[in-house]
């Protein structure tokens, strides 16, 4: 399959949570029954545009992110469709037991926006660094999860979401990544989009961390390392197709997220190749078993070997070990 | 046309409503060896109350768009719905005998979608209230007739997420929300007040904006009377502190927090039979 074209030479940069504040605005102009909630953090969560314009069915709950699950749950067996927008530090991480019960088990379709989710949060530090929702999201039944690379991909996730009509999560982050994608880059439930294509390994991604991975695959092609990059948005349901093609082709898998190592894609990514005989190796490369710290995000980024630089190290230190 | 069916004043006829929940109970407990007998047979009253008086509702058509919503917080109290749902003619009651076994519609905590008449999932204490009060805040902003009843426990009260939701129902002035809690003083642990005090449990409330109404919870006459007190207070959501005995009208149970989380055994459920047909008569020849 032909890679996908996307925009080598960026100049625009916006956040994730960006693209979820436009679409949910979208949304609520084209469905009367679309609401939004959120808890004391409207404007950074971008869920502003949406109350401004829609008042009348916004709910503003406080420092209350338990009760903002369970009344979202609430709304949405009335018919209507809430997304609930809070900090992925509190939500999922606080009301994980509220979205299990009263929004999966209750099957009742409540999108859930986690913003300022990773290192990439930077300088607010470790405890606001959640590293660890997705794998709370993802072990969830009736739940999709999705990880918007950009500020267009982001508008098509929450548009992705809603259209399911049912549980869905998607993760943003604070920090501005450049544009690489057009409205018209292709995004759906369960798949995947392959940017670059590369015999020697695969580096699968998501998030912010998606653009450094494809700048990394640009510098290996020069010193002779030819690697595939894959967007992964879609942790679950997960394009195992995609994963076990790659797989019989590269034989290395090198998965990158700002995600702690357990739980996340990789670990997505290990329960696929381990479902068919194969020989690949996979490398899962993100946060291993550790709190993060204070810094901007490039700083951060560079520390955990999470931007261009370092993922092109564990690349070229996983071809090396295995294909040497 | 509002429709409340199948609704009745006579409270004789619901005094006889409330002697046969709680023989269904007692049933369907002894049948599935465990569950929770206390809190579901002192609610009996209360839920004869909703389902054959208050609520408006059709069990012939349980997704009746404009029906009042009754979403039962602490989930573990199942069995005495089911009952109600059965005796108001949701299903049959044959059913009730299915109670937490493999295959049935009546789950060990209620699941949305599994049982006509159920509106949330339950068993996470605190997670209903949430629920109500959601549903509460988009009836009210779409101006709809139709009002939620939620009942939670005593011991739920000790969840934070409880107190969540009451903030949120104040500042929206849910005047269309009725929680009633089951103040029967038992937890798993023990008494409430031994395990994590609760009171001054009507000054808290007061304090946070509700409209706070104590009744006695086995007098059907007077839960009737605070749910219609509640309807008229529009600019805030009303709390009933229904006080209530855990295992009320079976002697042997009434009060003791053993009871809690434990089913009768045959033996325990002949004699519960016994004590029950003698309150029947009793209510027959009133």
């Amino acid at each position: 399959m032909a890679p996908i074209e996307y925009n080598r030479n960026p100049e625009e940069k916006k956040g994730t949570r960006d693209g979820f504040g436009k679409a949910l605005v979208e949304i609520g102009e084209k469905d009367p029954d679309a609401w939004a909630l959120t808890a004391d953090v409207s404007e950074s969560s971008r869920t502003h545009w949406f109350s401004e314009k829609f008042p009348s069915r916004f709910v503003q709950v406080g420092i209350a992110e338990q009760n903002m699950a369970g009344v979202a749950a609430g709304i949405a067996s009335c018919g209507k469709r809430p997304f609930i927008s809070a900090f992925g530090e509190f939500s999922p991480g606080r009301n994980w037991e509220q979205i299990r019960v009263s929004i999966c088990y209750n099957n009742v379709p409540v999108v859930i926006h986690a913003s300022h989710t990773g290192i990439t949060v930077g300088p607010d530090g470790a405890s606001h660094q959640i590293l660890e929702d997705l794998a709370l999201m993802r072990a969830l039944p009736n739940m999709n999860v999705v990880v918007p690379c950009d500020f267009e991909q982001s508008k098509k996730a929450t548009w992705l979401l809603y259209e399911q009509n049912m549980p869905g999560y998607m993760r943003t982050s604070r920090e501005k990544v450049p544009i690489i994608t057009t409205p018209e880059t292709p995004m759906e439930l369960g798949g995947s989009n392959l940017y670059k294509e590369g015999r020697d390994l695969a580096i699968l991604s998501h998030g912010p961390v998606l653009h450094q991975s494809l700048l990394a695959a640009e510098g290996l092609e020069k010193e002779g390392i030819s690697a595939a990059v894959v967007d992964m948005y879609s942790i679950k349901p997960i394009d195992e197709e995609r994963i076990k093609a790659l797989a019989k082709e590269t034989g290395l898998i090198l998965t990158a997220e700002e995600h702690q190592v357990s739980g996340g894609l990789g670990s997505a990514v290990a329960e696929v190749l381990s479902s068919f005989r194969n020989d690949a190796v996979l490398r899962r490369h993100g946060i291993y078993n550790r709190f993060c710290e204070s810094g901007s995000a490039k700083e951060l980024l560079g520390k955990y070997e999470l931007d261009s630089k370092g993922i092109a190290e564990v690349a070229k230190e996983e071809v090396k070990k295995n294909k040497g | 046309m509002p429709r409340r069916f199948p609704k009745t004043n006579d409270l004789k006829k619901l005094k006889l409503i409330a002697n046969s929940i709680r023989k269904d109970v007692i049933e369907m407990l002894e049948e599935a060896k465990s569950g929770h007998s206390a809190g579901s047979i002192g609610l009996a009253d209360i839920f004869t109350a909703l389902y054959f008086n208050v609520l408006y509702h059709d069990p012939k058509d349980p997704e009746w768009g404009e029906r009042d919503r009754l979403v039962l917080s602490n989930g573990h109290v199942c069995p005495v719905m089911y009952a109600a749902l059965a005796e108001a003619g949701y299903f049959p009651k044959e059913e009730l005998m299915t109670l937490r076994k493999l295959g049935s519609r009546l789950q060990g905590h209620p699941h949305r979608g599994s049982l006509p008449g159920i509106e949330n999932s339950s068993g996470p204490l605190g997670q209903g209230f949430s629920i109500a009060v959601g549903m509460a805040i988009a009836a009210k902003r779409e101006r709809k007739r139709w009002r939620v009843y939620t009942i939670v426990s005593d011991g739920e009260q000790q969840e934070g997420q409880v107190w969540e939701a009451a903030m949120l129902a104040y500042k929206f002035r849910l005047g269309n929300l009725t929680a009633i809690m089951d103040r029967n003083n038992i937890q798993i642990d023990g008494f409430t007040e031994e395990v994590n005090p609760l009171e001054p449990i009507v000054a808290k409330y007061r304090a946070f904006g509700w409209h706070v109404i104590e009744v006695d919870g086995h007098n059907i006459k007077k839960i009737i009377d605070a749910c219609e007190e509640s309807k008229a207070i529009y600019e805030r959501p009303t709390m009933i502190i229904a006080h209530t005995i855990p295992g009320k009208g079976i002697p042997f149970m009434e009060f003791l927090t053993e009871w809690h989380g434990k089913p009768p055994t045959k033996e325990q459920a002949a004699e519960a039979y016994k004590i029950l047909e003698l309150d029947r008569r009793e209510v027959e020849e009133e």
